[in-house]
């Protein structure tokens, strides 16, 4: 049920982000989600991208520092405290939380939210157990 | 195996053929160089003065700048119908400089480098890729005609076209790669990106050398390779490599006593220091015919024994070159090698083997940066794993250097790689005060 993230490191120079871009659109590859996150000196991009394999390949090849992460998609209601309900599960498992970030899918109107935490699996199986929809990587890279 | 009886000879021996040596090469540049006779004049030092090996401390030093102003061709000793050679320097610090060999000059160039060959274990079984460019630059035509004289089949693929090169190695079972060791760096990568096993190749030895060479750049050489890893020192302007050359012990270099004498010198003051100091190395020729060169400071900081060596060799040895005098960087007062940070990164996980250091004022305060590049993808998991890792770097050379450096991330192969020196040191500090 986990979900392939692709984190791509990136210079902090003008035209980095645009270099990745173009390196997934010239291979068709199709960019779910995506997350950024940058310091004065560098930033670190990371995507849920339809192909994630062959992405790590093409942006390797192209020159980038490249990795995956397994993490977690949750569709989440769109409504007031849905979000909520679903991080305190994490809290009162002692699950902590490296970052979130959601977006909108194109085929429910659930809400995508997708977590990263130290335990993956655990988290897993503490929030099916709660109820939570988890989405399959078809589900989400198919979004 | 030893090239020659001279490789062996006692103390007293050596010393025998250098002073008769040495005297001669005095007389023979006073006489025929004015530059030579202009400056011994100026301090009433007469070629006969030169009694004892001590005697040569009262020669004044050549430098690099003396074969400038006198480009090109001034401090040559005979005129260019004698000549059968010409080589220059690179030029990367400024103009060229040119040197010139005689036919004599030529076949000690060759015994030089063909005893350096013999050290590093080559025979006439070997097959030898000379990747060092061809040209103007010593490097090739140097290891070209000292392995010929071994007996080792020569492929002078001179520098560049990396995948040519590998194609080679691979078909002609090259056993002997000679190269600079940055671009032997940059071969392994290649090899890598093309998925070249090492059993596809055929290296047994590498002799390496045109720039400085860190035991930690040799460890990842011999690595990544799986070869014998020898490095050989040389100058344009002293006759190229072949001047000294280490042999399987890898415990120094061994001078060609019988061709040079080494001494090493307090950079600053000019004082001779003692056997197994640290300091500047000075050579004198004592052979030489197209252009002598009496007491040439080479700017490279090292020492020497005289101990004999376990390989058999009692020629004095070098330790591996530390930096050289004029590259060395004051930073904030602080004497700093760029082979010393090159150490401290060959020791941190998740980076390259290329880097740069940056050095800017800001605010009358020097500053460092230190550009590597990120090759491992796992650092990506948290900034908290990408600033571990800066602080790293940062912390283990302020451990070395006492001075605390900027560390800027950089993606794969963004670094300039190239097939001669590599440039470390990019210094935009004003040289006004």
């Amino acid at each position: 049920m986990l979900v392939r993230q692709i984190n791509v490191f990136l210079e902090n120079q003008s035209g980095r982000l645009a270099e990745v871009t173009r390196t997934l659109g010239q291979n068709s590859i199709d960019i779910r989600a995506l997350y950024i996150a940058d310091t004065t000196e560098y930033g670190i991009l990371r995507m849920i991208l339809d192909k994630p394999e062959q992405a790590v390949d093409v942006l390797t090849k192209a020159g980038f520092t490249v990795s995956s992460t397994p993490v977690i998609a949750l569709a989440i209601a769109d409504k007031p405290g849905t979000l909520d309900h679903a991080l305190s599960i994490l809290s009162q498992g002692s699950l902590s939380l490296e970052y979130l970030y959601a977006y909108v899918g194109r085929a429910s109107d659930d809400a995508v939210v997708v977590i990263r935490v130290r335990d993956p699996e655990l988290a897993l199986s503490k929030l099916q157990e709660a109820g939570i929809r988890v989405l399959t990587s078809e589900e989400v890279y198919g979004i | 195996m030893i090239w020659n009886k001279t490789e062996t000879l006692s103390r007293s021996e050596i010393q025998a053929i250098q002073l008769e040596r040495l005297r001669w090469q005095v007389n023979y540049a006073y006489e025929r160089v004015p530059f030579y006779k202009k400056r011994m004049d100026a301090i009433d030092l007469k070629p006969e003065h030169i009694r004892t090996l001590k005697d040569l401390e009262k020669l004044p030093f050549t430098v690099k700048t003396d074969l400038r102003d006198n480009y090109p061709t001034d401090l040559f000793a005979v005129p260019n119908k004698d000549i059968v050679r010409f080589h220059s320097s690179s030029g990367t610090t400024g103009k060229p400089i040119v040197v010139g060999y005689t036919r004599n000059d030529m076949d000690n160039w060759t015994e030089c480098c063909a005893r350096m060959c013999t050290a590093a274990g080559v025979t006439n079984e070997d097959i030898a890729q000379v990747a060092f460019g061809y040209g103007l630059f010593t490097g090739g035509f140097g290891l070209h005609y000292g392995l010929e004289r071994v007996g080792a089949s020569v492929l002078p693929i001179s520098s560049g076209n990396s995948e040519r090169q590998i194609m080679f190695m691979k078909d002609l079972k090259s056993t002997v790669l000679i190269a600079t060791p940055s671009y032997v760096l940059h071969l392994s990568e290649i090899m890598q990106d093309l998925g070249v096993q090492r059993d596809e190749i055929y290296l047994k030895t590498g002799m390496f050398g045109g720039e400085g060479h860190t035991p930690e750049m040799r460890e990842l050489i011999e690595q990544r390779l799986g070869i014998n890893d020898t490095q050989n020192y040389g100058l344009t302007e002293l006759c190229g490599p072949g001047l000294s050359y280490e042999c399987l012990e890898h415990s120094g270099m061994h001078i060609n006593e019988d061709f040079f004498i080494a001494e090493i010198i307090d950079p600053d003051t000019g004082e001779v220091l003692p056997e197994g100091s640290e300091g500047e190395m000075v050579i004198t020729t004592i052979t030489k015919e197209g252009i002598p060169m009496l007491r040439y400071r080479t700017k490279d900081i090292t020492s020497i024994t005289y101990e004999p060596c376990k390989c058999g060799r009692t020629n004095a040895r070098m330790d591996l070159i530390r930096g050289r005098s004029d590259d060395m960087m004051v930073i904030r007062g602080v004497n700093v090698f760029p082979s010393q940070v090159e150490a401290v990164l060959m020791g941190v996980e998740g980076i390259g083997q290329y880097y740069q250091l940056i050095v800017t004022t800001e605010k009358f305060m020097d500053k460092i940066e230190v550009q590597v590049e990120l090759m491992d993808g796992a650092m990506l998991d948290s900034y908290s794993k990408l600033e571990q890792l800066t602080q790293e770097i940062r912390h283990k050379i302020k451990t070395v250097l006492q001075i605390d450096v900027k560390v800027t991330l950089l993606n794969p192969k963004t670094l300039e790689r190239t097939a001669g020196k590599s440039k470390r040191v990019v210094d935009l500090r004003s040289k006004t005060f």
